[in-house]
């Protein structure tokens, strides 16, 4: 008899989901104007609720509400106690946990594994990170009296819900601004889960306001002219608008975007360890990273060999209910990207790169794409230039280091790499060659609130996390 | 004594004094991919969180029962202690008999015979050889405690490595070493005791993993349990990736036995789960995976009363040995 897993779902009891939703301004929540919409669970295409969807009469309300906070108490709150707030949060997002993961994996379709283990803990960890900050901000290198910008407006991606709203908030609120942030479409749930732990958490009414609702309201915050700064997470084309759109203004901008990141693996790598680095570079969420390790540089020396072992470790990839405890990959969180993943794999295959993919056995209902592997993939193939977004690695080859510089900057893009070797000279050395903002070596998809993040060329510009992050949020000048 | 010290006793011995052999196994050792320790651990730790429930408990908990060799290796063992170790070993749950029984019981070599009395040929006896647990002393008295070992009845030798040759870089002098005792088992399967605690470094632990595979063992095996820390995950792990790439290369499996630290029911699944998703199931069977263990039985068992009444009983309701 064989070793089969029996199924350990995760019980969804813990977390109530109300069936309409409201927006969240000014601490209360409130309905919004425009035509609700519903969010499915990708995993199920079950509708879990109904959204409501902030018009311009609500965004109005939501940084009107943000500026009467900023004025009035947060900017002139002590970093000290703007700092409990923070910890505040932070705690109530670790007694939550469990919910908010539950929550996550049924909105977002990700395995409970990865957003109990990855997402709710780095988001509590990003709060506890920036409130240790609030009151030492004359510490950290902006000057002896940095300040805060103002109301800052946040637009965020449904790959990560509340991790990449926690990257957002939390270094905005440490440094004493105020937020507007608009969820994703597809995955508003946690944000407004977040929205009622600001409310237990006595969090001085308007410095956080959530609005939910589609691409519309997003361009109508960022353009909004009360407001300071712009902070966005997401695809390079939607960025480029909204830097279009801001452009001749007085706000702020932090971009962070697309990525095609270089995995390098030399023949001196430690190789059990690479492959696994190699997995969780491009199958971790789907592939629906921003900084994901899509593309795969092998040494021709040990391209075959290592390929052999990434396919005998795939094979024990577990695809199916994303609320399983031993699920692996989950669900595409949703049809549109599915169809795009399946129309770039397509172009792939057309293209002449030979496809493959472990036996897995699809769900009948949902968004499911196995995960695939191109082997005898060049330069010029569209799926080694465009960013896929889905769980589909991409493998080249290289001969040399300087070969394998070349071919990991030849992109437009500039967010992460990764660089295998035991040797410590090399990593170094290439490190220092490679353009992207962060580069792991003998690692990958590690993330951590101290260390910063963020691209190069179109991967955006500015940094999230660190030291480096809070000066996105900070200026040496007096602001009104 | 003193001849044993000076001169080889056994003319079948190896001659130690030929490094210039052992050109191709360290060639091979030097050629061994390093391991990166962060990231081995972190594998462990993930497969680590695999949940285990219902029937796939069950069965991960009675295949456990299988692989155990039970053990006692201590100053103080009499024949008495062993027999009724062994007779536990034979039916460990002697409410329910359709517990399986144990992979083998594990002692001392002058207590073979106590335990053989006992078991018959219905399970195995191995004995610890090789001047076990240090293994400080010449080849001669080594081989002469595994051949006596054998004689008197053990079908399985754990034996140790020599990890003062092994730290300073004389493969040869392991593996000949390896190799000697394997000839000296006969019939007899022979384990190959890395001591992993003193080796320290993944690096080590993949190193020693082939050599003992290419001078000939059957099994290798973590640890004596006398050495601080005895098997963890990422050891276990990293020798389990030894014996998936000697299978690919060879077609031989090599099995692998984890022991001394692992206590309880939920430890030993994880070890399945690493096993599973590391070599396939080919290895979940006493043959090819093992734990050396004493404590860990008892916890098993609670645990099989458990899932089968639904309820927990207690250590008064396991035997003590």
């Amino acid at each position: 008899m064989t070793f089969q897993y029996a199924p350990a779902p995760e019980s969804t009891a813990i977390v109530n989901i109300n069936s309409s939703n409201d927006l969240f301004i000014n601490g209360e929540f409130t309905p919004g104007h425009g035509n609700p919409f519903k969010t499915i669970n990708p995993a199920t295409e079950e509708v879990l609720a109904e959204i409501a969807h902030a018009n311009e009469e609500d965004v109005n309300a939501a940084v009107m509400a943000a500026r009467k906070a900023y004025d009035k108490t947060w900017s002139k709150m002590s970093g000290r106690d703007r700092g409990k707030y923070l910890f505040r949060i932070a705690r109530l997002i670790q007694e939550r946990s469990r919910e908010l993961a539950v929550l996550e994996t049924l909105d977002n379709g990700k395995p409970i594994r990865e957003s109990r283990d990855v997402d709710i803990p780095i988001a509590a960890a990003h709060f506890f990170y920036h409130a240790g900050w609030a009151d030492k901000l004359e510490f950290a290198g902006y000057g002896d009296n940095p300040r805060p910008l103002g109301v800052v407006a946040q637009v965020i991606p449904w790959n990560f819900p509340l991790l990449m709203l926690a990257w957002k908030i939390a270094p905005a609120l440490a440094t004493g601004n105020t937020v507007v942030l608009k969820p994703a479409e597809t995955t508003s749930l946690t944000a407004l889960l977040f929205a009622e732990i600001c409310q237990q958490a006595d969090l001085p009414p308007g410095v956080v306001n959530i609005i939910t609702g589609a691409g519309e309201t997003g361009r109508m915050l960022v353009e909004h002219p009360d407001v300071n700064k712009v902070a966005f997470t997401g695809s390079t084309a939607v960025g480029q608008a909204i830097q279009r759109q801001i452009a001749g203004t007085h706000k702020r901008l932090t971009l962070e975007l697309g990525g095609k990141a270089a995995n390098i693996v030399f023949d001196d790598a430690p190789i059990d360890q690479a492959v696994e680095g190699i997995v969780n570079g491009i199958f971790f969420n789907q592939g629906h990273v921003c900084c994901a390790g899509s593309r795969l540089l092998l040494q021709e020396s040990i391209a075959e060999q290592t390929i052999d072992s990434l396919k005998r470790r795939l094979v024990t990839l577990r695809l199916g209910d994303p609320l399983d405890k031993n699920t692996d990959i989950g669900a595409i969180n949703s049809r549109e990207q599915l169809d795009r993943i399946i129309d770039l794999t397509k172009s792939g295959e057309d293209e002449g790169a030979q496809r493959w993919s472990p036996d897995c056995v699809i769900p009948q209902k949902g968004f499911w794409f196995a995960p695939t592997v191109f082997t005898n993939v060049t330069q010029a193939h569209r799926i080694a230039r465009e960013e896929i977004f889905g769980p589909v690695l991409s493998v080249l080859t290289f001969r040399t280091p300087d070969e394998a510089i070349e071919k990991a900057n030849n992109t437009p893009y500039g967010l992460s790499a990764g660089i295998w070797t035991e040797k410590g000279s090399r990593i170094l050395a290439m490190a220092n060659k490679v353009r992207a903002g962060v580069v792991w070596a003998n690692t990958f998809n590690r993330f951590d609130p101290t260390s910063p993040f963020g691209g190069y060329k179109e991967s955006g510009f500015g940094r999230e996390g660190g030291v480096q992050g809070l000066g996105a949020y900070l200026t040496s000048e007096e602001t009104s | 004594m003193s001849s044993l010290d000076s001169q080889p006793v056994d003319s079948q011995s190896p001659n130690l004094q030929t490094p210039s052999s052992h050109k191709g196994l360290e060639a091979l050792l030097a050629g061994l991919s390093g391991v990166d320790q962060v990231g081995a651990e972190a594998r462990a730790a993930a497969l680590g969180t695999r949940s285990i429930k219902k029937e796939s408990k069950m069965w991960a908990i009675d295949t456990a029962i299988s692989m155990v060799d039970l053990t006692t290796l201590e100053g103080a063992d009499t024949p008495g202690k062993v027999a009724a170790m062994c007779s536990k070993a034979l039916h460990p749950d002697p409410t329910d008999p359709s517990t399986p029984s144990v992979a083998a019981v594990c002692v001392y070599g002058d207590l073979v015979p106590a335990a053989r009395e006992v078991v018959g040929d219905r399970i195995h006896v191995a004995a610890v050889a090789t001047a076990f647990p240090s293994g400080r002393a010449s080849l001669g008295v080594k081989l002469l405690d595994t051949r006596e070992a054998v004689a008197a009845g053990a079908d399985e030798i754990d034996m140790v490595i020599d990890r003062g040759a092994f730290l300073a870089g004389n493969f040869g002098k392991v593996f000949e070493e390896i190799v000697a005792i394997k000839e000296a088992c006969g019939d007899a399967h022979l384990k190959v005791i890395l001591e992993t605690g003193e080796l320290k470094t993944l690096d080590n632990v993949r190193k020693a993993s082939w050599l003992a595979m290419k001078a000939g063992a059957d099994f290798i095996k973590t640890s004596t349990g006398k050495v601080a820390p005895a098997a963890t995950l990422p050891v276990t792990l990293v020798m389990l990736e030894a014996v998936r790439d000697y299978y690919t290369q060879t077609n031989v499996r090599i099995g692998v036995k984890a022991a001394g630290g692992i206590k309880t029911s939920k430890d030993a699944i994880k070890y399945l789960v690493v096993v599973n998703e590391t070599v396939g199931d080919a290895w979940l069977t006493p043959d090819l995976f093992r734990f050396g263990a004493s404590t860990l039985l008892n916890d098993l068992l609670q645990q099989r009363q458990k899932m089968l009444s639904g309820h927990y009983s207690g250590p008064d309701y396991v035997t003590i040995d």
